[in-house]
């Protein structure tokens, strides 16, 4: 079996954990969010008005809580977005040269820097509950040891989808760009729409038509969905809002977020066969 | 020697080249054989790069035909990538990691099997004298250990062809000299070495076939000596009041094979000894009324062939 992309991904997590600083702002940056965004929202909000009472059934959910999935889905788009940008450094100092003249398949280096941002994705991800639990946030309430265990895979097929689909695009932006800058201001472009047309800081179900248009085409909404379901429950009320995911809407949800990975595996695959690098 | 020189192991045919407008190369066709160091000598800009970047697969072929080691660059570029090994012109080497990892990340691009791959990560170090710098990163590396590091990673994966693109380019004497040693040895061997270079005395020292490479085309090719020979035992460079006249002079002189005009004067080929012809050559343009400056005699070398074929010195 053809495993030469391994080879990538073991140079680029070398790399990751080689440069301390890098490494520790990745991890401490969404812990920062939480807990200055995270905890002062949550005063403002409760200031607001005392909590309307939840429905019977429903559990209800602090705003710290709500806001938490979110914040592991913006930092899963965040660094996809830019878990490319070793390639285009690759490709700015010549590094790329000595891949393209070597006999392995360019879908191994696609492969490769994918998984290792999955990867990276993965390890925010459990920083950020693991903090978030620590600061008051309420996951996984009352799950035995197995509905925890399923809980965290669900999170993580969620978040490894998303994260792969982004880190697609991002490996094809970077392909196609010639400086760093540039590939700053087209992530920058890409990612304030995606960020505030989701459900990932407020619901979105209060938006104007089109703008919930949008937010359905947006592949934040559906991972948001599944880190939600699987981290509080199928049944919650938060921020005056009754959410209800059936197994439906989570299935739906996840096979948006795979084709949306696919399309940008097709559009990133035909980048790499074409690209001239010298 | 020579049974190994026999053999065709880079074949181009009729190679172009272009980028928009420019063309880079202007078919070309040339046959380097298996064993020997082949080299392609010009100026910044003279087609080199271009031409080892379609040879190794990273530029598509154009126009014409390449073979290597037996396999069609346009049709198998995989199985020519497997033949050949590459040291860029420019440094490619991922400054944050170490002289091991290096080594350990081309074998596994290439796929050797891990046994095999370590014991020649061992065997490349001890080639090139990096024992004592297998664990550093490379951003502490000088830059001819850099180099050296690069000429190991080429032959890691025991290329049957080894391109050297400006392998010295940069580097102090000590180095240079040290790369070409290893360039020998290498070849020594049986690797195939195809060399650019802008440097004379390389291509000199190294070469079994020198290529002079201009504006995308070769305009001579041989051995050193063969190239040198072409202008005659002897060349005199003369500096005078008049050079119009005195080339009139002189080609009407049995003695003289060719003059051209040098970056500085006058460069006259010989068909006769120099010794002998300088006097008779300063007799008649003393009688033609000319004022010499200066008469410089001397045996030919490959800067005096470049400046012959090309009407120019070698721009750095």
């Amino acid at each position: 079996m053809a495993l030469e992309f391994l080879t990538v991904y073991w140079r680029d997590m070398l790399r990751f954990f080689r440069f301390r600083a890098l490494l520790f702002s990745s991890l401490v940056q969404p812990a920062l969010w939480m807990a200055f965004f995270g905890v002062a929202f949550t005063g403002t909000i409760s200031q607001l008005g005392a909590p309307a009472s939840a429905p019977p059934g429903a559990l209800y959910v602090p705003y710290l809580t709500f806001m938490a999935a979110g914040i592991m889905a913006l930092t899963t788009l965040f660094t996809s977005l830019f878990g490319g940008i070793s390639l285009l450094f690759d490709k700015l100092w010549g590094l790329m040269r000595e891949i393209l003249a070597s006999p392995m398949p360019r879908t191994h280096i696609l492969i490769g820097i994918s998984l290792s941002g999955m990867t990276k994705s993965f390890i925010q991800v459990m920083i950020i509950m693991l903090f978030g639990i620590v600061i008051g946030v309420r996951f996984f309430v009352g799950a035995s040891l197995l509905h925890l265990a399923v809980s965290i895979l669900g999170i993580l097929l969620f978040v490894g989808v998303f994260s792969l689909g982004f880190l697609f695009m991002s490996a094809t932006i970077s392909m196609r760009m010639e400086s760093p800058e540039s590939l700053q201001a087209v992530i920058t472009l890409l990612s304030l729409p995606l960020f505030f047309v989701s459900n990932a800081l407020y619901p979105a179900e209060a938006f104007p038509p089109f703008l919930r248009v949008a937010t359905a085409a947006n592949p934040l909404t559906y991972v948001v969905t599944g880190i939600r379901y699987f981290a509080i429950g199928p049944d919650f009320y938060a921020l005056g809002g009754h959410y209800i995911y059936s197994l439906m809407d989570v299935g739906s949800a996840l096979l948006a977020l795979v084709i949306f990975a696919l399309v940008m595996f097709v559009v990133a695959y035909w980048t790499f066969e074409k690209a001239v690098v010298t | 020697m020579e049974s190994l020189l026999s053999e065709p192991i880079i074949e181009v045919r009729d190679l172009s080249h272009s980028f928009g407008d420019v063309v880079a190369v202007d078919s070309i066709s040339f046959t380097v054989m298996r064993g020997e160091i082949f080299s392609f000598l010009g100026p910044n800009g003279a087609g080199k790069s271009t031409t080892i970047n379609v040879l190794t697969t990273l530029l598509p072929i154009q126009k014409g035909e390449v073979r290597i080691a037996g396999h069609d660059v346009a049709t198998e570029p995989a199985l020519v990538r497997k033949a050949i090994g590459i040291v860029f012109q420019e440094e490619t080497l991922d400054r944050d990691l170490t002289v091991w990892e290096i080594l350990e990340f081309h074998g596994r691009l290439y796929s050797m099997p891990r046994d095999e791959r370590r014991a020649r990560i061992d065997e490349m170090i001890r080639l090139v004298e990096l024992e004592k710098k297998r664990d550093v990163l490379i951003k502490h590396l000088s830059g001819g250990m850099k180099r050296r590091l690069e000429i190991a990673r080429g032959l890691m994966t025991r290329p049957e062809v080894l391109y050297l693109d400006e392998p010295t380019l940069g580097l102090d004497p000590q180095s240079r000299l040290r790369v070409w040693d290893y360039i020998r040895q290498v070849n020594r061997e049986g690797t195939t070495i195809f060399l650019t270079t802008h440097y004379m005395d390389e291509a000199d020292s190294l070469s079994d076939r020198i290529n002079i490479i201009d504006h995308g085309k070769i305009i001579a090719s041989g051995t050193s000596d063969e190239l040198k020979n072409a202008l005659g035992e002897d060349m005199i460079y003369l500096e005078t009041d008049d050079d119009a006249k005195t080339t009139g002079i002189l080609r009407s002189l049995p003695e003289v094979k060719d003059v051209k005009p040098s970056f500085k004067g006058l460069s006259v080929t010989l068909n006769k000894e120099g010794t002998k012809t300088l006097p008779v050559i300063l007799d008649r343009l003393k009688e033609g009324g000319i004022a010499i400056r200066s008469a410089n005699l001397k045996k030919p070398t490959l800067d005096d062939v470049f400046v012959h074929f090309t009407g120019r010195e070698i721009r750095g």
